[in-house]
């Protein structure tokens, strides 16, 4: 459905807009669903709040630079305060030791907010399969949209964001299930803890004859 | 962290070198990967330290002098103080340990002196098995502060007479051990879950000293002409600058 619908239709309303030449008959209507008019303005203007570690921050630099200028898509003003953004941008690896901030600056965002995992390192962990690096942030905070890439081009950047764009534009405000903290509940049957999912994903990606437990 | 150093001042002003009317150093054409020229610093060293200078080598230009483990201290010291030598430059302070776990753990540190152009790698061998403690420079150069702490982190060293010796890149509360050490796995000691549930404990402001915190102690450090100059601003506004109560 449009932003703007003409509809032929005289009935007084505040919400009239008369037309130019006077005659009420052409006078034009704007109608539209709250939620689109919410998800349509939450879309358009989504402040960034760069997390950059890596080389990665170097292409997000680049994509907010005039080349690709991430004005375009309302994403010029980058926020360094996570209380003004709504969009976290993980550009590159985080070390274990980052963990604990990235997860405070998540929770110090103000909802909604969205999260973009950028890179193979902050989604995966990507080459650095090794003592100090988080395997995938979302491990941490919850991820809406991952870049594969190492780095990815500010076109795949882009890209991203307007994957985020089109899945904030399909929220419904009547979903409670939306930005709900979920606890999990470990009396629950399919409850599995982490651990188990330790043990049953590993080993991953490279150096699988390396051992976990001391030698 | 006291810096409680003297203010070092290097011994020879200026170009030791110019002024002993020596010529300009040329960069070689070839460098051959063994022997040379040795360092004149270690020939100075036996004579004055004896049996304590172990051995030496030259490889790639670069002379390494291994020492006694418990004379490294003095020969840092002689070798940062005598204006025949004036190394007041600490490079770097690391360890080397190899593949090999019988052959003894190696601390390095890399010295080089301004005045006389020439830089020098002094090896200190621990035995495998022994306690790895060895003598801290940090009364000498300020610089091997947090380079001494590093090396106590990734490696396990414990730099005797070390301020404030803890962990500098993984977290205080880091205990899977010494990551650039032969028997650390690298991927860790801990599962992934177990790490990750650790890591998101680090209580984040933490890591700094209350110390590394304090305005006194930084009011304290400063030049004295910025000492004067935050006076003066004071004097003005005392509101827009809230020194410290022995800051004067």
């Amino acid at each position: 459905m449009g932003l703007i619908t003409t509809v032929n239709d005289s009935s007084a309303t505040p919400l009239r807009v008369p037309a130019p030449s006077g005659d009420a008959s052409q006078d034009s209507w704007v109608t539209s669903r709250l939620d689109f008019l919410v998800n349509w303005a939450r879309s358009s203007s989504m402040w960034p709040m760069p997390f950059g570690t890596a080389c990665c921050a170097i292409e997000f630099m680049a994509t907010a630079a005039s080349r690709y200028d991430l004005a375009r898509f309302g994403m010029e003003r980058l926020s360094f305060s996570p209380r003004q953004a709504d969009v976290l941008i993980c550009a590159g690896r985080v070390p274990f030791k980052l963990a604990p901030v990235l997860r405070r600056i998540y929770q110090q965002m103000p909802q909604p907010k969205w999260v973009i995992s950028m890179g193979a390192c902050a989604s995966t962990g990507g080459m650095f399969d090794n003592y100090a690096v988080v395997q995938g942030i979302d491990t941490i905070i919850p991820v809406d949209v991952y870049v594969p890439g190492c780095p990815p081009r500010p076109e795949a950047l882009m890209y991203a964001i307007m994957m985020l764009h089109k899945k904030v534009q399909t929220e419904r405000m009547s979903d409670k299930s939306l930005r709900r903290e979920i606890e999990p509940d470990t009396e629950s049957l399919l409850y599995i803890p982490p651990s188990t999912i330790d043990e049953l994903s590993e080993p991953f990606g490279n150096s699988v004859h390396q051992t976990r437990s001391a030698p | 962290m006291t810096a409680s150093l003297p203010p070092y001042e290097s011994p020879v002003p200026g170009s030791a070198r110019e002024a002993a009317g020596l010529p300009d150093p040329v960069t070689p054409r070839y460098i051959a990967h063994q022997g040379g020229p040795e360092n004149p610093s270690v020939a100075a060293l036996r004579e004055r330290f004896g049996v304590a200078v172990l051995r030496s080598h030259v490889m790639w230009g670069d002379t390494t002098v291994f020492v006694d483990p418990k004379a490294v201290h003095d020969v840092i010291r002689f070798l940062r103080d005598d204006t025949a030598h004036a190394y007041n430059y600490l490079v770097d302070i690391t360890a080397v340990e190899y593949r090999d776990t019988d052959q003894p753990l190696e601390v390095v540190w890399h010295v080089r002196s301004l005045p006389w152009q020439r830089f020098l790698r002094i090896k200190v061998e621990l035995a495998a098995g022994s306690a790895l403690e060895v003598a801290s420079v940090t009364d000498l150069y300020a610089a091997a502060d947090w380079l001494e702490r590093e090396c106590y982190d990734m490696f396990g060293i414990t730099f005797n007479g070390h301020p404030d010796l803890r962990r500098i890149l993984m977290w205080d509360t880091y205990n899977e051990g010494h990551p650039l050490r032969k028997d650390f796995p690298l991927r860790g000691r801990f599962s992934r879950a177990e790490q990750l549930s650790q890591a998101l404990k680090i209580d984040t402001s933490g890591g700094y000293s209350t110390t590394e915190l304090s305005i006194a102690e930084a009011f304290n450090d400063l030049p004295e002409d910025m000492k004067q100059r935050l006076r003066a601003a004071r004097a003005v506004d005392p509101a827009a600058l809230a020194l410290p109560e022995d800051g004067r």
